[in-house]
């Protein structure tokens, strides 16, 4: 019996208010292809961060190839032939191939024998089906030969095991498949893969092995072929989902958002979304379920007017907002909500009045002519401490004292008071406690009572449930599926944020 | 639950002020090793120092110098707020006091009139020249620093130079020169003011009235930076760009409108010369107050307390190292030597101070989130 | 400092194809022969007096200007590649001068030039250390050292210099500079065949010039100056050729990318400021050295700045930083030697040449803006050649800094600058 390339015992991470990874269990046979599934905030990245030795663990042992190991550093973890290939690609742009390849690794000593480098780069590339040419410049690759580059850069370092983490979510399906094949060529060849991947369809078809992750946990570890994409979905989600509320709908007939085939191009020329339309009425949350990086954001910037749409139509209760700037539609009753706090919600050094003027510094209270208004400023911020129960001992403090809960609580506070016609709340309660959670789902329920739209985007499926009037599902940057929260199972859910449901209807 | 633990007002302050102290401290210690090298007693030029500068007619010097470097830094900072780095005060100043200059001396106006116009035409100028950097920057992105120290080659050694010799008043003195402006364009000083505190002043010193504009500059830089719309607007695309344009603050118009307002009061900076000492630009133009200006807005942390000390402390060191050249005790080099060393070792202070800071917030905010969880729990 | 990146659109043209292939070197040398070429055409208009564009002796004059524009550009080049923007190269040009005019006075030449290369490398240091290590922002530092540089100087003239004859606090005695010879071969070096000489005595239209100007270059220059040159490909080596070097640039591109394969990105990023600063000081030697045999306050009169833009000129390539060195040290030169300033006057016309590229290659673009705007510039200059007769020497004095802004605005696009320039990095902080 062949010993396993790598088996993970244990491993748990603290992090301060969560435990990203509990006590989890991974074994990796050797010269398989091992698949880990499981959500964002599951506990992935960081099991395998600690695997590659960006980080140390709490607690639990590595055995690598039967040998037990201790990392401190990725270079540790190149020793014993451990390579990762980063979902953000870790390459310089600006040089070329070859020398992103053999970067720290180069042969020959203080003169870098290149010939020796392009030998070697030539033999990998030809093993492994890797097409790329090294004399380009990395800025000049696609998205797809770029990835080539990273897993060549591995196999020069002598790695026969590769991490890739989340390899396809950058690719489009002709890519995908490139990447597939040299996957098995390196299989074929002894290599031992591990990657990280939520896509059902591509893990059941690619890996020998899946194991599935959940909040920190390991679930389960199963053989590919002895499962489906539909259970695996369960078992990433849960196979319980909240029940909603029962409550009478506020939904009225009014629409406030309406998006017309509204495209977004990135900066690969492709369209980050394609074609979207969306209604929101008074009184109505829609809810945006998905797996991060399908478009979300790049909808809540063209709404918001950080990131201009390439073609389609947004109206704001019926007028058209196209080629308003972000302060006009504020102004004209834009929410928002953002799903970094700290990047864009909030100005950490300074004091918590200043913070609830953020987005409404040209209106009352908050200002008063050319004059930011201090004292309406502080009275608006008591308001909101006490409605929204912020926890802090004066809104002098400055922000980053406050804890991730009671920031939130804030933004949420400062937008709601600003009475708003739409509110855009992107992962509103990601990162912070329970009560902290629960006031805020309560404060946009009141709202909505009230009259207010709200875009909800969310990870949090419990959210979604709990809060969405609709529930629309975004993958690849097309709105898929439009479900009844009421009704809607997690196996159907999950289905369709992973695209297993979308691939099982086109082969049907 | 209680609230997060906040650090108590003393533990603050001292921190605050940790940074500038020890980097004065470091600076004192470094230059009195250098006088030693030298051969000088650093007591005795210390003491010397001490002795000459608190003297009335030094005291009325160090103002007058820290005048013009308050303006300077106040320029700045505008700019640095935004975190652009209008390295281009110094040519904006000098442009704009060359036309504020030969205009005041063309024209002939009532006296407060006379001389609010050259400040006007200062202004303008500084603005225009400043706001020239910031449109390169908003219509082509080409990088502020470069552009103005570009700008300022062109403005000094380009525009200036070539416009002094064909618009200069001709005279027998060997120096070029704009046409003098007369009385009702030459700012009245403070001495009365000041006299009514002290005893007269020596002849051949007098405040110069700038300084009750510079003092006007600060407490409007204040009130702009820290109670308008348009300064919370300005500041909080210094501290999160993203923030700020989320919140609907227009990028471009905030950079051109920074970099015109800091150019404007840099135009200030050369008005003390012109309107209160020599009425006329010629080429002993006092120069490097720009420079000098980056350094103190740096050590005042932008701030327009900060910036006053640092000012009124670098005005000092000037003042009062005149002594050191008449008494032998040591060049005045060590002076300069001085400032470039506070503030090199302030900067890096106030880093050290900042990840510090950080530091004990993120411990805080840590120990904090436990004992909620624990409370919960 | 921003410069985004065009990709380059795919399957051009064979030509085109070819010169993309070239090596960067070679283009540039390109560049050179072609601005050669471009002023002979402007030399033979019968206009003005322009004889004397594209002289030997313009050259020579052209060449004692430039070495250390080069020099503080290689400086800047070497620190801006490894991610770290040196401000402060001016400051370390001034501890060259007097550490290389204090080295040659007891030493002599070639002791002045090492005792260069220590006292920039000193500012360098402490750069590195306030960036590097305490994360103090880069353009402070390097105002920082600026401030502190001339003082400094000041200080120890007054300490040292004052003790010599003939010196004082703001000046040193005279010193000798490095010898002179000649290229073998191309100039009549050691004896040997001069075949520059021989070409422009052929008089052949644009070829006698490209001879006449080159041998000026080449002929009778010091060994400093053959040191200068000699910098030029070992930097371009080192950078290229060597694993320091890809470890140096990829610190300046992706320093995240390198910490997670090994490199040590403080301890790089420490020894591309210090040799920044070295390079400095030697450009600030240079100058006491060779041009003029003096240390004086105030010599070196923002030719660090100078440097920084060349290295922008030059996008980040040692031949294109020399060659922007070459440029400003050529309009300097024009300058002095050109005294009825017809020479200067005829040089408006290049400019308006090279406008009239940019609208050329604006227009083949599809980029209206940036056509309309070289053209409404050119329209500009023409005018101005038409309807005057000499330019003001204050405008000649300024017409880098022009030059350059006039590159940033068109190319700000085009320019590779290092990913990671400029940007203050911290481990783990990624």
């Amino acid at each position: 019996m062949t010993t396993d390339a790598v088996v993970l015992d244990g491993i748990t991470k603290r992090f301060p208010g969560v435990i990203a990874n509990d006590n989890i269990m991974l074994r990796v046979a050797d010269g398989e292809i091992h698949a880990i599934c499981g959500e964002n905030g599951a506990g992935k990245s960081t099991l395998m961060k600690i695997l590659y030795g960006m980080q140390p663990a709490d607690e639990g042992t590595m055995h690598v190839h039967g040998e037990l190991v201790n990392f401190d550093s990725p270079s540790d973890a190149i020793n014993k032939g451990i390579g990762m290939v980063h979902q953000h690609f870790m390459l310089a742009d600006q040089l070329t191939v070859l020398e992103n390849v053999i970067l720290g690794a180069e042969p020959g000593g203080k003169l870098i024998d290149f010939d020796t480098a392009r030998t070697k780069f030539a033999e990998l590339s030809a093993a492994y089906g890797l097409d790329v040419d090294p004399d380009t410049l990395v800025e000049n690759l696609e998205v797809g030969e770029r990835q080539r580059v990273e897993i060549i850069k591995v196999l020069f370092r002598g790695a026969n095991v590769l991490i890739l983490d989340e390899p396809t979510s950058v690719l489009v399906p002709d890519e995908v498949d490139e990447l597939f094949r040299s996957l098995r060529e390196l299989k074929a060849q002894g290599k031992t893969i591990i990657f990280i991947d939520h896509k059902l369809q591509e893990v059941l078809e690619i890996s020998d092995s899946i194991t599935v992750i959940r909040r920190g946990k390991t679930i389960k570890t199963v053989p590919a072929e002895s499962v489906t994409a539909h259970e695996l979905a369960e078992l990433m989600i849960g196979s319980e989902l909240p029940t909603p509320d029962t409550r009478d709908s506020t939904v009225t007939d009014r629409v406030v958002l309406d998006l017309v085939n509204l495209t977004v191009i990135d900066e690969n020329d492709r369209p980050s979304l394609n074609h979207v339309s969306l209604t929101i009425h008074a009184g109505e949350i829609v809810g945006i379920a998905g797996v991060e990086g399908n478009g979300q954001s790049e909808l809540v910037d063209a709404i918001i007017g950080t990131h201009v749409a390439a073609s389609g139509t947004i109206a704001l209760n019926g007028q058209s907002i196209d080629g308003w700037n972000v302060r006009k539609r504020r102004e004209a009753g834009i929410g928002y909500v953002p799903q970094d706090r700290h990047v864009e919600g909030l100005l950490l050094s300074s004091p918590l009045w200043e913070n609830a003027a953020l987005g409404h510094q040209t209106k009352a209270p908050y200002s008063k002519g050319i004059w930011i208004d201090k004292d309406g400023a502080h009275e608006q911020t008591e308001t909101i401490r006490v409605d929204f129960d912020v926890r802090t001992p004066s809104v002098d403090v400055a922000a980053h004292a406050l804890s991730g809960g009671n920031q939130q609580k804030l933004i949420i506070g400062r937008e709601m008071t600003a009475h708003p016609k739409l509110l855009i709340a992107a992962h509103p309660t990601r990162g912070i406690d329970v009560g902290a959670q629960a006031a805020v789902w309560d404060a946009i329920r009141d709202a909505r009572a009230a009259g207010l739209a709200v875009l909800l985007i969310s990870a949090d499926l419990d959210e979604l449930i709990g809060l969405s009037d609709t529930l629309q599902v975004i993958y690849h940057g097309d709105l898929v599926a439009e479900l009844d929260p009421a009704k809607v199972t997690s196996r159907e859910l999950g289905s369709y944020m992973t695209g297993a449901a979308l691939t099982k209807e086109a082969t049907s | 639950m209680t609230a997060p633990h906040q650090a108590p007002l003393l533990r603050r302050m001292s921190l605050a002020a940790a940074a500038p102290v020890s980097a004065a401290l470091l600076a004192l210690v470094f230059s009195s090793i250098i006088l030693i090298i030298s051969g000088s007693n650093p007591l005795t030029a210390w003491g010397d120092m001490l002795s000459y500068g608190s003297r009335l007619e030094t005291i009325v010097d160090a103002l007058n110098r820290a005048t013009p470097l308050y303006l300077s830094g106040i320029a700045g900072a505008i700019a640095f707020r935004m975190n652009l780095f209008n390295i281009g005060v110094e040519g904006q100043y000098i442009l704009a006091a060359f036309m504020g200059a030969y205009v005041g001396g063309q024209i002939n106006l009532p006296a407060p009139l006379h001389v609010a116009t050259i400040m006007l035409t200062a202004m303008i100028v500084g603005a225009l020249w400043a706001a020239l950097a910031g449109l390169l920057k908003v219509t082509r992105g080409v990088d502020v620093v470069i552009a103005t120290i570009m700008l300022n080659f062109l403005a000094i050694s380009g525009l200036v130079a070539f416009m002094l010799p064909r618009l200069q008043e001709e005279s027998d003195s060997l120096t070029t020169a704009t046409k003098a402006i007369p009385s009702s364009g030459q700012m009245p000083n403070l001495n009365g003011v000041v006299e009514l505190v002290t005893r007269e002043i020596i002849r051949g010193r007098e405040l110069t009235g700038m300084f009750a504009v510079a003092i006007a500059v600060g407490i409007i830089y204040h009130l702009f930076v820290n109670r308008t719309r348009l300064g919370y607007d300005l500041r909080a695309s210094g501290i999160n760009p993203e923030a700020a344009r989320a919140s609907g603050v227009p990028p471009k118009r905030m950079i051109m409108l920074s970099m015109a307002l800091s150019g404007a009061v840099a135009g200030l900076v050369g008005m003390p010369e012109i309107l209160s000492d020599s009425h006329k630009y010629d080429d002993a133009f006092i120069q490097k107050l720009g420079f000098a200006g980056i350094a103190v807005a740096l050590l005042g942390r932008l701030s327009p307390w900060g910036i006053a000390a640092a000012a009124l402390l670098f005005g000092f060191l000037d003042a009062s190292g005149v002594i050191l050249d008449a008494n032998d005790q040591a060049s005045r080099e060590v002076v300069v030597i001085m400032q470039g060393v506070i503030l090199l070792a302030a900067v890096i202070a106030y880093q050290v101070v900042t990840r510090y800071r950080a530091r004990q917030e993120a411990a805080d905010a840590t120990a904090a989130l436990l004992n909620e969880a624990e409370a919960t729990s | 400092m921003t410069a985004t990146m065009e990709k380059t659109t795919a399957a051009p043209s064979g030509l085109l194809n070819t010169w993309r292939n070239l090596r960067t070197p070679v283009r540039w040398m390109l560049y050179a022969f072609f601005a050669i070429f471009v002023l002979t055409i402007v030399q033979g208009l019968p206009f003005d007096d322009t004889e004397r564009l594209t002289a030997g002796a313009t050259a020579s004059a052209m060449l004692r200007r430039a070495v250390p524009i080069m020099l503080a550009g290689l400086g800047g080049l070497v620190s801006e590649r490894a991610g770290v923007v040196n401000i402060g190269l001016d400051g370390m040009m001034v501890l060259g001068t007097w550490f290389g005019a204090y080295g040659a006075l007891e030493f002599g030449p070639w002791g002045g030039i090492v005792l260069g290369l220590i006292g920039g490398a000193i500012g360098g240091l402490i750069h590195a250390v306030a960036t590097v290590s305490f994360g103090v922002d880069h353009i402070i530092s390097g105002v920082a050292i600026n401030i502190v540089s001339l003082p400094v100087a000041r200080y120890l003239s007054d300490q040292i210099f004052t003790g010599y004859t003939g010196g004082s606090i703001s000046q040193s005695p005279s010193v000798d500079a490095t010898s002179k010879f000649s290229i073998p071969l191309l100039a009549g070096g050691f004896g040997g065949p001069d075949l520059l000489a021989e070409i422009n005595d052929w008089d052949i239209p644009v070829l006698s010039n490209i001879a006449d100007f080159s041998h000026g270059l080449f002929a009778d220059v010091t060994w400093f100056t053959g040191l200068a040159y000699a910098l030029v490909p070992a930097i371009t080596w080192m950078l290229w050729r060597t694993r320091f070097g890809l470890r140096l640039r990829s610190c300046g591109e992706h320093p995240t990318a390198a910490d997670s394969l090994g490199i040590d990105v403080y301890f790089y990023k420490y020894a591309a400021v210090m040799m920044s600063g070295g390079l400095a000081g030697v450009g600030g030697a240079y100058i006491a050295i060779e041009q003029s045999n003096i240390y004086k306050e105030g010599q070196v009169v923002g030719r660090g700045f100078i440097g920084l833009a060349t290295v922008i000129f030059g996008n980040w390539r040692p031949a294109g930083t020399a060659l922007g060195a070459a440029l400003f040290g050529y309009i300097d030169a024009l300058k002095l030697i050109d005294i009825e300033g017809s020479a200067i006057h005829a040089f408006l016309l290049v400019i308006v040449l090279c406008l009239s590229g940019v609208v050329v290659w604006a227009v083949t673009r599809k980029s209206k803006v940036d056509a309309v705007l070289a053209g409404v510039m050119a329209t500009a200059f023409l005018t101005w050649y038409v309807l005057s007769d000499s330019i003001p020497s204050p405008f000649v004095k300024v017409a880098p800094y022009v030059i350059v802004l006039l590159v940033l605005v068109f190319a700000s696009q085009r320019l590779r600058m290092p990913k990671a320039d400029g940007l203050p990095w911290r481990k783990g902080d990624h």
